[in-house]
């Protein structure tokens, strides 16, 4: 028992061991630590998505034109309700967390188990979200075309709505096999090839003289825009991505290069390379640290259901995993407003 | 943590209920984007950043000092916490973003091109 609680207090002698000058435990200073180096670890993250998000200020994507979807609710743009969803989810397995620390303190083994399994259901809830956000993202909605210079080109109907590749691209008597181990040598090989070529979208525009072409570049209204011909000014809006006349759409169409279609490590349709990166790799590893805290909980949790606090005559390692599980809520926080709010 | 072991049931509700709201209003700002919020900048960045930024802010004081307990802990505690973690943040927010503004000049103003 005593490697777990230390409970001595001595008066004297307080930089010599045995006792607590800061009146926490071994194991709560320790949690402490773990939670200040896994902040900074967060923090330098964060700080490259700044760092990339400044170096390419001028196209980085909207985050409220990419994450718009709702379970159940299809065709339907809800931007962020999801994300504030998962957001709620979290802070209530938070609160419900900090109900069972507060039971411990009082010693009530029915509470702590009722709560502890609170948190648990709530962990697993926003782990399923965040795979659900995921797919979505992966998926894609819209699809879109990458230049040979590497820029992202998005189409838009005469309105300026959004307009997916399947609902103009033209079908052509062409045929492009995905090349796989099987069919060459072992070494060759291909990822899985977009559902339209090149030449069937640039066909397809052609066909259908509505179209319009988004570029990845957030309009500004200055002087120098104000007077830019390529523009299309009756759609663009101040702070939003810059349409293109006509004219001008077709000839950036015609330098296209790629197709493609949702997001992965490479290409993503939503923008800037870098952003999905970004996206999978905090997204990726703040969920890891959900997941491993509710393996965590689960631990504790039947610790506290076979009485081994009882017997200890202290729930303070529900106290520890506490603080952990409200670390992982607060990096959310903080992830949540730089992903999906500035 | 406070030793004397009183039960802070409501604390912990009125602490929920707060940070419920303020995330209700800082999805309802995201969503609508006033205008006025908007375009309108201080200190190099639009003022509706700003609330955003204050906002999380207020929330992660609440966290961390109601939910993780930080305000019944000891003072030495507190600060070899909080202020190193809060002094390397800024620190490296501050050496990353400049010079990401620079690159970014850099490409926008020079001949060197990455997207074309």
């Amino acid at each position: 028992m005593e490697s777990t609680v230390t409970t001595a207090n001595s008066e004297e002698k307080t930089w010599q061991g045995g006792n607590e000058p800061m009146e926490a435990s071994y194991g709560k200073l320790m949690m402490w630590f773990f939670i200040v180096s896994d902040a900074l670890t967060f923090s330098g993250f964060l700080a490259s998505y700044g760092f990339s998000r400044f170096k390419f200020i001028e196209t980085w994507p909207l985050a409220d034109e990419v994450f718009t979807h709702f379970p159940f609710l299809h065709g339907v743009s809800a931007p962020m309700y999801y994300v504030a969803l998962m957001t709620f989810i979290l802070i209530f397995s938070s609160v419900t967390m900090v109900l069972a620390v507060d039971a411990g303190h009082h010693m009530n083994k029915t509470k702590v188990t009722f709560y502890m399994f609170l948190t648990i259901i709530g962990g697993l809830i926003f782990v399923g979200s965040q795979a659900w956000e995921w797919k979505n993202f992966i998926k894609g909605e819209y699809g879109a075309i990458e230049t040979k210079g590497g820029s992202l080109l998005q189409f838009v109907d005469k309105e300026g709505h959004r307009v997916k590749l399947e609902e103009f691209a033209a079908t052509l008597p062409e045929e492009r096999e995905r090349l796989e181990r099987k069919k060459g040598y072992w070494f060759l090989e291909e990822a899985s090839l977009p559902t339209y070529s090149v030449a069937e979208v640039q066909a397809g525009f052609k066909a259908h003289p509505d179209l319009l072409i988004r570029t990845e570049v957030i309009y500004n209204d200055d002087a120098v825009s104000k007077k830019d011909t390529k523009i299309n000014h009756q759609l663009t809006k101040v702070k939003h991505k810059t349409i293109l006349t006509r004219t001008e759409s077709e000839l950036r169409l015609s330098q296209a290069s790629l197709v493609i279609e949702g997001a992965n490590l490479h290409h993503n349709e939503y923008g800037t390379k870098l952003f999905a990166d970004f996206f999978f790799f905090i997204t990726g590893f703040h969920g890891f640290h959900v997941f491993s805290g509710v393996i965590i909980n689960c631990i504790i949790f039947f610790n506290v259901l076979v009485g081994t606090y009882e017997k200890r005559k202290s729930y303070e390692m529900v106290e520890k995993v506490g603080l952990y599980w409200h670390f992982v809520d607060l990096v959310w926080v903080f992830v949540f407003t730089v992903f999906y709010l500035v | 943590m406070s030793h004397e072991h009183v039960s802070n049931t409501k604390r912990i509700w009125f602490v929920f209920i707060l940070l419920s709201v303020v995330t209700t209003v800082e999805v309802f700002l995201g969503i609508l984007k006033p205008q006025s919020l908007h375009l309108n900048h201080f200190l190099g960045m639009n003022l509706l950043n700003w609330i955003f930024y204050i906002l999380t802010i207020f929330k992660a004081y609440y966290i961390i000092w109601a939910f993780m307990h930080m305000e019944g802990e000891k003072g030495s505690l507190r600060w070899a916490v909080v202020s190193s973690v809060i002094f390397l943040v800024l620190y490296l927010l501050f050496i990353l973003l400049i010079e990401a503004d620079y690159i970014f000049e850099v490409f926008k103003n020079s001949t060197i091109k990455w997207n074309f």
